[in-house]
């Protein structure tokens, strides 16, 4: 019997404060307004992605290819409205692009595109990619001696992928201590729950035994993803990974947990009224 | 031609401090040469080639060229996403070096086989496909590859071919070479089938038959113009590959003769591999002989094929 974490348990109970409202706002306005989207893969990661752009990464919206910022990839793409909600409130590009999600002039598609939106430092969406271009970008800084920092946010279903692990592989024998993993661990993947799909655990212990340094946290609680992305690298000479235990759907009961609502199309009245009373007007 | 391919890396990063070299599992000693100079830039990073184009999209994103090198057949098929997403779609400047394009490693069986490379790498959007046929030319070719915008695959032989290509001819990606004039016949070859096309027009002289080649070794993007120019006159266009018939060198030339000519198209025969694995080793030449790819088959079938184009179709008028 697998042990459950203490972190999962903190990730169910959790409150969200209205920046988390907020946010979840923007992503179920572009979802209405599109009539379709990955919801509960933009809400479990909304606090891993809010605390980066908001708290961690060196990055200037004005000039979002500076040499010197930090890069961060969201290798999950199809959690792409929890990224464009932070990149738009942050200035990268106008809140109003945010309505036009998946339209055909808009420059937000349903996974993220390099080139087309601001911001966003490589195309994803075909899962299992994100890692090896960060490993590339994280020795492309070690060789250039430069001191910009990488952060690569990948899904648990998607670290089914072998690619993964052959990037998990090659970022150890480098000793890649300027890459940051950030794992969304909602347990849920597009059919039914990772246990089921294909069992991970444990695993923390796998990334360890690949040579990262591990941390694990409830990955909704603010507080604890600052504390943990300020002290990267965990251990000097190593890559580290955070396990961040979240919830699919967080912050929107209907939602939570529900693999129904992986992605979803349209919105009906009564989910409407359903999200309203859980994250506000919107 | 290998060999000097790998030679080309080494002194192109002497020249240039972007140059990476990034191999898999190659043989031991492996441009030792460069690992002592440039050890930073010698890197070999495992049988993990999805892996491997994923980093080398990150390190051509920070301003890198890096040069990857393995067996053809795993440069293509194991990792073709990350070539379509990562390299294509990003449009990096990442040259996949591929060892043992077509029969090279006939004795090895089909997984070593790659003879549908070409096809696989020019349907994708922003892939260069160049197919050298010697070593010089293998050189020429390297040398233009440092500032070429985009993805290039990069097809070589076994080594050792004969060196059939010329200094004089130049070279230039996306610029095919005339190597004889047209006659009744012009062949279009790619990498070392050209060896095989001079052998055959030399027997095709032998028969009164006049024999022009056109040197194809970029298939993408596709020289039209001198495709255009050479079929002029002659009765009979024929395409010599080391590939399945779909989507290599003689699909590319068919496609775009139907695009620039429609209706009024040539006699065409094309000459290529069947569309199955091999099942059989030996070396590249008996295997090529074996599918009419020596200079003898393929000199037969030009000439069967002009008899019966003698009967079936118009001679081709100049346009």
């Amino acid at each position: 019997m697998i042990q459950i974490s203490p972190h999962a348990e903190a990730a169910l109970t959790c409150t969200l404060d209205e920046r988390s409202l907020y946010l979840r706002r923007l992503v179920l306005a572009s979802v209405r307004s599109a009539g379709r989207g990955h919801v509960g893969p933009a809400l479990s990661l909304i606090e891993m992605v809010r605390v980066l752009y908001d708290d961690v990464l060196r990055i200037d919206p004005n000039n979002p290819r500076d040499p010197a910022r930090d890069r961060a990839i969201l290798s999950k793409g199809h959690g792409c409205l929890a990224l464009y909600a932070l990149l738009a409130d942050r200035g990268f590009f106008p809140l109003s692009e945010l309505d036009g999600f998946c339209g055909p002039d808009s420059i937000l598609g349903g996974h993220p595109e390099y080139g087309m939106v601001p911001g966003v430092e490589a195309s994803t969406g075909a899962l299992g990619h994100g890692l090896s271009i960060g490993v590339g970008l994280a020795l492309a800084a070690r060789m250039r001696e430069r001191t910009y920092r990488t952060f690569v946010l990948l899904g648990d279903g998607e670290i089914n992928e072998g690619s993964v692990w052959e990037a998990a592989m090659g970022a150890a024998k480098h000793g890649l201590d300027n890459l940051v993993a950030l794992i969304d661990y909602n347990k849920l993947q597009s059919y039914g729950p990772t246990d089921y799909v294909l069992p991970l655990e444990p695993l923390a212990d796998k990334w360890r035994s690949f040579g990262f340094a591990v941390q694990e946290l409830n990955g909704h609680d603010v507080g604890a993803l600052r504390a943990v992305l300020k002290q990267v690298p965990a251990v000097p000479g190593k890559p580290t990974a955070i396990i961040c235990h979240t919830v699919k759907g967080k912050g929107l009961p209907v939602a939570e947990s529900n693999a129904d609502w992986h992605h979803k199309n349209k919105l009906t009245d009564s989910e409407l009224d359903a999200i309203r009373v859980a994250v506000g007007d919107f | 031609m290998r060999n000097t391919a790998m030679n080309m890396v080494h002194k192109l990063a002497t020249r240039d401090e972007r140059v990476l070299y990034i191999g898999s599992d190659p043989g031991a000693g492996t441009l030792r040469a460069m690992s002592k100079e440039f050890p930073k830039r010698h890197l070999i990073e495992g049988i993990s080639e999805a892996h491997i184009i994923g980093m080398s999209a990150g390190l051509a994103m920070e301003g890198f060229v890096p040069y990857v090198n393995t067996i053809a057949t795993f440069l293509t098929r194991r990792c073709y996403e990350q070539v379509a997403v990562d390299l294509c779609l990003h449009n990096l400047p990442v040259r996949l070096i591929a060892n043992g394009g077509g029969l090279v490693y006939a004795p090895l069986g089909p997984t070593h086989q790659a003879i549908e490379d070409i096809a696989i790498m020019r349907a994708l959007p922003n892939m260069t496909v160049v197919c050298p046929c010697d070593a010089d030319e293998a050189a020429r070719l390297m040398e233009q590859t440092l500032d070429w915008t985009g993805p290039i695959y990069i097809r070589l032989g076994k080594g050792g071919d004969a060196v059939v290509s010329r200094a004089e001819h130049g070279f230039e990606i996306g610029k095919a070479i005339l190597m004889r004039p047209p006659g009744d016949v012009v062949m279009i070859t790619t990498g070392i089938m050209l060896q095989r096309a001079l052998a055959a027009a030399d027997l095709l002289a032998a028969q009164g038959i006049r024999a022009g080649i056109l040197h194809m070794h970029t298939v993408k993007p596709l020289d039209t113009e001198a495709l255009l120019q050479a079929i002029r006159g002659t009765r009979l266009v024929a395409t010599l590959e080391e590939h399945v018939p779909s989507g290599g060198l003689g699909s590319a030339v068919a496609e775009a003769l139907i695009d620039k000519l429609g209706s009024g198209l040539p006699a065409m025969l094309r000459l290529s591999l069947p569309d199955r694995f091999m099942h059989n080793y030996g070396s590249q030449d008996s295997l090529l002989k074996k599918h009419g790819l020596s200079a003898d088959a393929i000199a037969t079938s030009i000439e069967r094929a002009l008899t019966a184009s003698h009967t079936s179709y118009p001679q081709l008028h100049s346009t």
